[in-house]
């Protein structure tokens, strides 16, 4: 994986903008940011301690260039997906996805932090939604629990059981899908299809970038 | 002059029937106002009523006509017999639309109305009509000073009005600046390139224009006179002097760029690979004439990266550079990356700003720039270093927070501009008065000043325009941005303030269009804006003046010379009848035949003061005509009302008031006096520009004859008043009123 990021490295040189302009999907908006601050000023997670740079300073640096800072950043993992910049900025670019993209393509070429908390959140939704076409809630909660380990799986456990025997009085929630199959959607084979489909374009509009 | 004949008339419309006792008021008139002639009217202003009057007028020889009935800005088209003297007497905005219609208020009210009939039949009486300038010149040609942008855009445009224009350019060529820009800005949809100059097309149409006659090579040598009858000398390039007839002035004479050899720290003639703006101009347009890239001047070498530096000794706070934003560079330096961009997109190109600003369309100028690639970062330069062929920009990145650098073969400097405003005429006068004593460097000073004169006027106050602001000519920037303080000459373009291309063609439009109004009302004898079509001007009785030089100084607009024996010389044409000279005047010889000192102060006289145990105090209130009278009378429509004791005398500016009106009516009695004008300093917004400031200055003195008459001195009260204080005002004049009623009342009741 690192080698991606030596090979795209030397590929553009020193033209950081150029790389994310045809790297990074909608990568192309960066050079339109008018360093207003307003992404910045409507971020919620504006002043979580993960926050080191946010949109209008990502946007900046790369366009200063800035290979290694933008790469070894935490803001584009921090989105929340909120649209709340995406919503206001007065230039139209669509922030929330310029954030995304560059956070995917940090991952990409191996420049994504491991066990980085929101990522790690993401796929694993996303292999547990993929798998049966349907969110399996126990395995999830599981996985996200015992990520740090096993003691600190239990102590989250404990701390949120009323909940969760709520939930499950409720019916909203099923402990037996810890060991079965869970529920699955009606054409788990047409969503399979669909997703391989996306991967495929996805894989032939990132090879026509090279 | 017919035998005098006056009359008074009191309408009973709009409920002033009702709501007052119109029988007593026809008696005040008869009795107080000493009216030959009362008449009452159910609807003065129908037709049957304007009838009425001007059969009087016609067959009974009515001479001077008192109006009771609205304001005076109300139905003016009705009441309008300018054949006789005329005064209004203002019941309806004044009175019955500010007091309640209660049992209580009617004596009061009645009371306020009653002396109201009385100052109109007072001010009447005191007035004759006005004739009209005589001494008026009816010439119709523009001259247009400055052969740019803006003044070409004026001349083309007074020519297609139909005007005479005379365009005087002190270069070889027309076009100025526009004529070296390699492009402009664009102008038109979508905004996203540069475009042509347009020099060209206006030159020919110019010079294909019959009205249009052109001096090149030449300055204004000297303007004498007064609009419609200027005497211009043009000094022409054979050393010869030419003479024009000259109706009215647009002066179009632009700016320089600020010098960017005061920047020795951006390197600016250390390297030749730091220009300003019209330097890379130049280097554009070189090497678009010899089809090539442009070029380094260090080495001729194709430029591959460029930084701008935006705000160079401009927007300074520390005061060494320019403080102010010259408004078109951004867009400039915009068009300028694309100059790069557009030859070829690899070019590095960098615009380092701290706040972009892109007037007109000029943000999807700055869209299209960042959509061909090139780079806006927020930061402040500290230095430009040369190395060789290369310049190293250090600069603090604003975003990022840090001290950065950048390399290119090519730094532009964004100087921004500075108005070729002629001398300052304060900094003349003074060396002028250090020259007379005697002092060689004043000489040369004075010399030195005049050598930058662009009109050379013969005025006493000075050759040129008088500036504001950062050396920039003084024109109304807040509500009448045409308007300049000499009559019939206006500023146009950069020299009034920084603009861009666009914005200066429109003002240069503006300027013609105003200058040609100027130029018919002195035909006709007329004055010019604000009170424009006013009849009446200034008369001295030279007799009784005692040469103190107050009107000549004191003039807002410059109008008033001195004749061979030192005595004031009025030019009617350039008077905007404003009537600073009149409240200057400390022997009272300078009046107009309908607004006078005697006026007003028979206005003054004729309200009824109650004595000391009636507790009924007088409150005068000076109002200027303007901005206050209108306020008030808009209150009256909004029916706010306000205090029965007041009684308010428009005057023309709070400049024109004389303090004998003041000592007039402490003496008689009244228990206060407040004054109301416009704003006056920086953010000015007097009509007769310096009127309300002097008056004030004058009304500072005024606190020692009240100390001198053993009086508080916060009887008299100095008020700032908008046009839009429309429902402040009744709260101040009531606060005032109950300050007025804590003291005792005025001593001199009675006497």
């Amino acid at each position: 994986m690192s080698d991606l990021n030596q090979q795209m490295a030397e590929r553009y040189k020193n033209n950081f903008l150029k790389e994310i302009e045809e790297q990074a999907e909608m990568g192309e908006w960066v050079k339109m940011c008018m360093q207003c601050g307003l992404c910045s000023g409507s971020c919620p997670t504006n002043f979580h301690s993960g926050w080191d740079h946010p949109p209008q300073e990502i946007f900046m640096l790369i366009r200063a260039g800035k290979r290694e800072e933008v790469l070894n950043a935490q803001g584009m993992y921090m989105c929340t997906s909120c649209y709340n910049c995406y919503v206001r900025c007065p230039r139209k670019v669509p922030v929330t996805h310029v954030m995304h993209g560059i956070a995917e393509y940090a991952y990409r070429i191996g420049r994504a932090p491991k066990n980085q908390p929101t990522m790690h959140l993401s796929r694993t939704f996303w292999n547990n939604a993929t798998k049966y076409g349907r969110v399996n809630e126990v395995k999830l909660t599981q996985s996200l629990y015992f990520k740090d380990g096993l003691g600190a799986g239990i102590k989250k456990a404990m701390e949120m059981q009323t909940v969760a025997l709520g939930l499950v009085k409720a019916g909203r929630l099923n402990p037996l899908e810890a060991i079965g199959g869970g529920h699955k959607c009606k054409d788990l084979k047409g969503i399979h299809a669909m997703l391989a489909k996306a991967n495929e374009l996805e894989a032939q509009r990132k090879a026509a970038k090279g | 002059m017919a035998e005098t004949k006056t009359a008074a008339y009191i309408c009973k419309g709009c409920e002033l029937g009702t709501r007052l006792d119109t029988a007593a008021l026809a008696k005040v008139a008869t009795k107080s106002g000493k009216m030959n002639l009362v008449r009452e009217h159910d609807f003065l202003c129908s037709a049957e009523g304007v009838a009425m009057i001007r059969d009087d007028i016609d067959n009974e020889g009515v001479t001077h006509a008192a109006i009771c009935a609205c304001s005076r800005r109300a139905k003016t088209e009705a009441f309008n017999f300018p054949t006789v003297a005329m005064s209004r007497g203002n019941l309806r905005e004044g009175v019955i639309w500010i007091r309640p219609d209660t049992e209580e208020a009617r004596e009061t009210t009645q009371e306020m109305a009653e002396d109201y009939v009385r100052m109109a039949c007072a001010e009447v009486k005191a007035m004759t009509v006005p004739p009209g300038n005589q001494k008026t010149g009816s010439v119709k040609t523009l001259l247009v000073v400055g052969g740019g942008m803006s003044g070409m855009t004026s001349a083309l445009e007074a020519s297609k009005a139909g005007y005479k224009v005379v365009l005087v350019e002190k270069s070889a060529t027309l076009g100025g600046w526009a004529a070296k820009l390699h492009k402009r800005v664009p102008t038109r949809e979508p905004f996203k390139a540069p475009e042509d100059n347009g020099v060209a097309d206006m030159v020919a149409r110019i010079e294909a224009d019959a009205n249009i006659k052109v001096y090149l090579n030449a300055t204004i040598a000297k303007t004498d006179g007064a609009p419609g009858r200027f005497k211009v000398e043009i000094a022409i390039e054979s050393g010869a002097i030419a003479q024009e007839d000259i109706g009215a002035i647009v002066q179009a004479t632009g700016f320089s760029l600020y010098d960017a050899n005061k920047l020795p720290e951006f390197g600016y003639g250390k390297t030749p690979n730091v220009v300003d703006q019209a330097g890379l101009e130049a280097l554009a347009k070189e090497a678009a004439a010899a089809g090539k890239p442009i070029c380094r001047p260090s080495d001729g070498q194709p430029v591959k990266s460029v930084v701008f530096v935006q705000c160079a000794g401009q927007r300074d706070a520390s005061g060494t550079h320019l403080q102010y934003c010259s408004g078109f560079c951004c867009n400039t330096s915009i068009k300028q990356a694309m100059y790069f961009k557009d030859s070829n997109p690899d070019i590095d190109t960098v615009v380092l700003f701290t706040d972009l600003r892109t007037p007109g369309n000029g943000e999807d100028f700055y869209r299209a720039a960042q959509n061909k690639g090139v780079i806006f970062s927020k930061g402040v330069v500290s230095s430009v270093a040369a190395s060789g062929n290369a310049c190293a920009v250090k600069f603090k990145d604003l975003i990022l927070n840090e001290e950065t650098e950048a390399q290119a073969d090519l730094v532009v400097l964004a100087t921004g501009i500075v108005p070729n405003s002629g001398p300052d005429l304060d900094q003349l006068s003074e060396a002028n008065r250090q020259a007379e004593g005697g002092n060689e460097e004043a000489k040369e000073q004075v010399v030195q000043l005049m050598s930058k004169s662009v009109l050379n006027l013969t005025y006493r106050q000075g050759p040129d325009m008088p500036q504001f602001k950062h050396g920039f000519n003084d024109s109304h920037f807040i509500c009448f941005p045409y308007e300049t303080r000499r009559t019939a000459i206006y500023t146009a373009g950069p020299v009034r303030r920084p603009m861009d291309i666009l914005q200066a063609q429109e003002d240069a439009t503006g300027a013609a269009m105003k200058a040609i109004q100027a130029m018919e009302n002195a035909g006709l004898g007329k004055a010019a804006h604000p009170r424009a079509g006013d009849l009446s001007f200034p008369t001295v009785r030279l007799e009784g003046c005692t040469q103190c030089k107050r009107c000549t100084v004191e003039c807002p607009f410059g109008a008033i010379d001195e004749d061979e024996k030192r005595f004031p010389l009025f030019n009617e044409s350039r008077c905007r009848r404003c009537g600073t000279c009149m409240g200057a005047c400390p022997v009272r010889v300078i009046s107009f035949e309908n607004y006078s000192v005697n006026t007003v102060g028979s206005q003054i006289k004729a309200v009824d003061v109650p004595d000391e145990f009636s507790e009924k105090p007088r409150i005068l209130i000076l109002a200027c005509e303007n901005d206050a009278y209108p306020a008030l009378d808009m209150a009256g429509m909004n029916r706010h009302e306000y205090d029965p004791y007041v009684r308010v005398i428009p005057v023309r500016c709070l400049g024109s008031v004389n303090t004998i009106w003041i000592t007039d009516a402490l003496n008689g009695g009244y228990d206060g006096v407040m004054l109301m004008g416009c704003k006056h300093g920086e953010e000015y917004q007097c009509h007769f520009v310096k009127g309300s400031e002097l008056g004030r200055y004058r009304l500072s003195k005024v606190g020692d004859t009240l100390k001198g008459m053993n009086l508080e001195t916060e009887r008299v009260h100095d008020l700032e008043v908008a046009i839009t204080d429309i429902a402040t005002l009744p709260q101040k004049i009531n606060d005032y009123a109950a300050l007025i009623k804590s003291f005792p009342p005025s001593p001199f009741k009675g006497f």
